[in-house]
């Protein structure tokens, strides 16, 4: 059973008229005592039209998850300072109070995270916990709802969807369980469903079962999806558009083929270069880029990667680079790769 | 250092280049996490109060005989008082007089004293053998392991103060058999708590890695697994400090430190008071206040240091 | 038994076995009973593997969660207690050995642990941490204890001297890992087993971490046994590539040979799921998804293990009879009764 078919070079459906969901400007401090601020997001701006899948790609340190929390509104009440505007489908959601946060998660937008074990409740089967979204948002009774989750069981590909509604998440394999949360959310048929590392922590063999799932939600019910990962594999895969982050920026976005075709900024470059393929020649040693993600300049002073980029010069020191976009491609970066000659292209 | 080094390793270099050159590391120099937890202490609040109120009990301990204003044996008041009329708080007095005449707040400086001794004396009993016994059971496992716990659990099966009541009733009626009491049942809890920290340490991939070096298992479990497990312990011992004052003054209220009405004591003091308890309320007030303030400090330093040493704090 | 032919690296001529592995068992027995325990079963996390090891090359072991494939690389140790079979290390079988002997022997093979994190003891600064084994072998220091050991350790792994006195703490990933490295070369062994050793690192720094463990191979001579999950990873650092399945090795090939002509049907389905950074080629791709989950190591299914989940599975010997690990080409060995026939194309994929 080979994965859904991808239409006409898209993985959504092509946009039209106004994003489902834009997100400008959003910046997000975490205020600690006794320690200096840190800024997690700054000035992040992204689109997600409906039926479309955007990545959003990055490493630990690059803001990308707490991003996605700050779209959804699950970032802690206190020490943290939200700017910026997020807006589903023309409501602005960083405005709400938790009341209209509630009814808006799980019904237009819903969330998936990384360890599907610690996500589900684990004294409540996990029929009961899918239930309990039914009828939450959807008003359903008790016999409807269960007849409802048996069948969104069955949808993700969980076998005998039944007799597992009786089961308790620990009784679930890692993928199983990844699947029931996937179900879970899909329960009120959110428009938008945000992944957050949804299978990072699974084997590759689930990861594909996952990953196909995803996509046939995306071509087949015209969900949209924000992918939150640290795979460029699992990204050319899924995502129609890309965005890359870096220590709370975004360094580069471009559609898929696009980006990897052509990537500009070198901190995308240097992360194709050295992440080894399966189809790539071996016995050549990796190119990895220098330093460590910790290794970082604050934008204030420059570009963050300029410790850790092989083009860097003073140009890239002083004030932050600005993101600028040629032809639906947008990079941050002052020597970006394409102003080589083709030759040069990757380093 | 030696001259005759290879290529000289710059210290600190920020990296840019090709691979395999010196890696950069951070600016602050080494920060154990002792100084970590020491540093996350010195910013808590609750911790500063609790500091502040131990540090006051112990200097009220430490220098009661200059802190007194009246000798807590003398009578001053023994002409004015009568079983109807013991005077409160006054300018002379201020904590009043207690039914034989004496100076209340004199009496309750110097009742620090055996507080202090008695938490102090009864915490280092308790948690050395509590310490001993679990270290034993959490290096060896096995059998040795197995009589340590039954005997644990032996001893919390009898509710602590009806223990601790029962040890000093056999041992007879001093101060001694108070803080002997009082150690006994605190012992299997520091047993269960470094047993079981240390179990919890043992399958950690540091000390599996460092028994694949080849260190000795000695070495392992004392030099590794031990100081690892040490930290609620640590907490424990502070908070222990709190109970044992409690518990101290709870055994003497009911008389099992003995008679000897030369130093004062807390609890008897409240026992003392009993009778008197409508027409005096500030007989019981005022020791009462000291004991909670007391294991107040502790108890609040007790839980900064269970937050400080957390381990997920850590950064 | 194969015996596993060495092309890649430089380092690897001849087949001198360093380390050869004959039919390891490791089970965990499954206790159960209030008063005393009972054997009820037993966990077989590892269940018949054999393997060998050409001195100076680097072996690869690939597999997905519950293959055993960390229970072998820390049973073949001695980390863990093995429950029978052979570990012939140049020669000398480790299985029997016990106490002062096994201590000893572990002069000669280390291990790089998986979590940077957690495989350093937090309270140590990093110059006792990688003194620690020169002490407990007794190593004899020069004057001023080991700290010019320490420092050419750091240097190697490519970390300044000022690290020796920072905790594990104040590093990154990445060079907490080069910290666990050092570690394991200080006593200059000659195998070292690495578990995961980049799997918890970021992305771009897996590379440099990579890139080290080859240079510290051709530099000391060193042996290795990789363990991961990630077939690239595998691939680029492995000249010999064993797959594992609950339990045992399914294939075992040339890492060239592996991934050009891959043949047991879960090697296909591990190669067909990994995702490549090019969306033309995931695009086109045919993933071969299988179907169900992984059988318990309690309850492995009987005949071929991984007859339950394979696409390929046939009604006759697939349920019945546990295939052995057999030679269809030279230097690659599948565990499957239809190997040729599924390459031939003559058995095709059920749904």
């Amino acid at each position: 059973m080979s994965g859904a078919t991808v239409l006409g070079g898209e993985i959504g459906r092509p946009s039209t008229g106004e994003p489902l969901l834009q997100v400008r400007d959003l910046g997000v401090r975490f205020t600690r005592r006794g320690r200096a601020p840190v800024q997690a997001v700054d000035g992040v701006s992204f689109d997600v039209a409906a039926g479309r899948s955007v990545g959003l790609v990055g490493e630990s340190g690059s803001g990308k998850s707490v991003t996605s929390l700050a779209v959804m509104g699950l970032l802690p009440p206190r020490g943290v300072e939200v700017t910026g505007s997020v807006r589903l489908d023309g409501t602005e959601l960083l405005e709400l109070d938790d009341a209209a946060r509630r009814d808006l998660r799980g019904a237009d937008m819903a969330m998936v995270f990384q360890d599907p074990m610690s996500s589900l409740n684990p004294v409540v089967q996990v029929g009961v916990q899918v239930t309990e979204v039914l009828r939450r948002h959807r008003g359903m009774g008790r016999a409807q709802a269960r007849d409802e989750a048996a069948d969104l069981l069955q949808r993700v590909g969980i076998p005998e969807p039944r007799r597992r509604l009786k089961d308790y998440p620990h009784q679930l394999s890692g993928g199983m369980r990844q699947r029931a949360l996937i179900a879970m959310s899909l329960a009120c048929e959110p428009r938008l469903l945000i992944a957050d590392e949804p299978t990072t922590a699974l084997d590759v063999t689930i990861q594909a079962q996952i990953l196909d799932l995803l996509r046939e939600l995306v071509v087949g019910t015209g969900t949209s999806l924000v992918l939150i990962t640290h795979d460029l594999g699992v990204v050319a895969g899924l995502c129609d558009d890309v965005h890359v982050m870096y220590s709370g920026r975004i360094v580069e976005s471009a559609g898929r083929r696009e980006l990897f075709a052509r990537p500009e900024h070198p901190y995308t470059g240097g992360l194709l270069a050295s992440v080894p393929r399966l189809d790539a020649p071996r016995g050549e040693p990796l190119r990895p880029i220098p330093g460590s993600p910790t290794l970082t300049r604050p934008w204030g002073t420059g570009c963050a990667f300029e410790p850790r980029c092989t083009r860097s010069d003073d140009a890239c020191v002083g004030d932050a680079p600005p993101l600028e976009t040629v032809r639906g491609h947008g990079v941050r970066c002052v020597h970006p790769l394409g102003a080589d000659t083709p030759a040069e292209e990757t380093r | 250092m030696s001259d005759r080094r290879p290529d000289p390793v710059p210290d600190d270099a920020a990296v840019t280049g090709p691979p395999g050159t010196v890696e950069h590391v951070a600016e602050e120099h080494g920060t154990s996490l002792g100084k970590q937890a020491l540093d996350r202490l010195r910013h808590d609040p609750l911790a500063l109060v609790g500091l502040l109120l131990i540090l006051g009990f112990v200097s009220v301990a430490v220098f009661a005989p200059w802190l007194a204003p009246y000798d807590p044996l003398d009578r001053p008041g023994q002409g004015v008082v009568t079983p109807t009329n013991i005077p409160g708080p006054s300018a002379e007095h201020w904590m009043g007089l207690d039914s034989l005449g004496r100076d209340e707040l004199s009496r309750v400086i110097f009742g620090a004293r055996q507080s202090l001794l008695v938490g102090v004396v009864s915490l280092l009993l308790g948690a050395s053998v509590g310490i001993a016994l679990g270290l034993l059971a959490g290096a060896f496992g096995g059998w040795v392991d197995a009589v340590v716990m039954r005997l644990t659990d032996m001893m919390l099966a009898v509710p602590g103060l009806l223990f601790a009541i029962g040890i000093a009733a056999v041992l007879g009626q001093s101060l001694l058999s108070v803080m002997v009491a009082i150690a006994v049942i605190n012992v299997p809890i520091f047993v269960r708590l470094l047993r079981g920290s240390m179990l919890a340490q043992r399958n950690a991939d540091y000390v599996v890695a460092v028994r694949s070096l080849g260190v000795r298992d000695r070495q392992v479990v004392l030099g590794h697994v031990l100081p690892n497990s040490l930290s609620p312990v640590i907490v424990q011992g502070t908070l222990t400090l709190a109970t044992a004052i409690i518990d101290a003054a709870a055994l003497s209220f009911l008389g099992l430190s003995g008679g000897d009405p030369g130093v004062p004591e807390w609890g008897r003091m409240l026992a003392e008071t009993q009778r008197f308890l409508a027409s005096a309320p500030h007989l019981a007030f005022f020791p009462g206040i000291a004991i909670v303030l007391a294991a107040l400090g502790f108890t609040l330093l007790g839980e900064s240091m269970r937050e400080a040493l957390d381990p997920k704090y850590r950064r | 038994m194969t015996t596993t032919s060495t092309g890649g690296t430089p380092a690897a001529r001849g087949t001198d076995t360093l380390l050869s592995v004959r039919d390891l068992k490791v089970h965990f027995p499954i206790t159960r009973g209030i008063i005393r325990d009972k054997v009820v079963g037993a966990v077989k996390a590892v269940d018949g593997v054999s393997l060998d090891v050409a001195r100076g090359s680097t072996y690869g072991l690939v597999g997905e969660s519950g293959c055993g494939k960390s229970t072998l690389g820390r049973g073949i140790l001695r980390l863990t207690g093995l429950t029978s079979g052979s570990v012939l290390f140049d020669g000398e079988d480790l299985a029997d050995l016990k106490g002062e002997r096994l201590r000893h022997a572990r002069l000669r093979m280390q291990m790089v642990f998986q979590d940077p994190m957690s495989s350093l003891d937090p309270r140590q600064d990093v110059e006792s941490s990688l003194s620690e084994p020169l002490r407990a072998h007794g190593v004899t220091a020069g004057p001023g204890g080991h700290g010019q050991t320490v420092r050419e350790l750091l240097h190697r792994v490519g970390l300044p001297a000022s690290a020796a006195s920072r905790y594990p703490h104040e590093f990154s990933g990445g060079q907490r890992q080069r910290i666990g490295i050092a570690r394991a070369i200080a006593l200059r062994p000659e195998l070292v087993v690495a578990d995961e050793p980049v799997s918890a690192l970021d992305v771009s720094v897996q590379a440099q971490v990579i890139n080290l463990l080859e240079e510290l191979q051709d530099a000391l001579g060193l042996t290795y046994l990789v363990i991961a999950h990630d077939l690239a990873v595998v691939r680029h650092v492995s000249d010999v590539v064993g797959v594992m399945y609950l339990g045992g090795i399914v294939e075992e090939a040339d890492s060239d040979a592996l991934y050009e002509s891959p043949l047991h049907p879960y090697t296909l389905a591990l190669m067909s799921a990994i995702p490549v950074p090019d969306p033309e080629i995931e695009d086109r791709r045919e993933r071969i998804i299988l179907r169900g989950d992984l059988p318990s190591p309690a309850d492995p299914p009987t005949g071929c293990r991984f007859s339950t989940r394979c696409p390929f599975v046939q009604a006759t010997r697939c349920t019945t009879e546990r295939p052995d690990l057999r030679e269809v080409a030279p230097g690659h060995a599948v565990a499957c009764h239809y190997a040729e026939q599924i390459k031939a194309g003559r058995i095709t994929r059920g749904v």
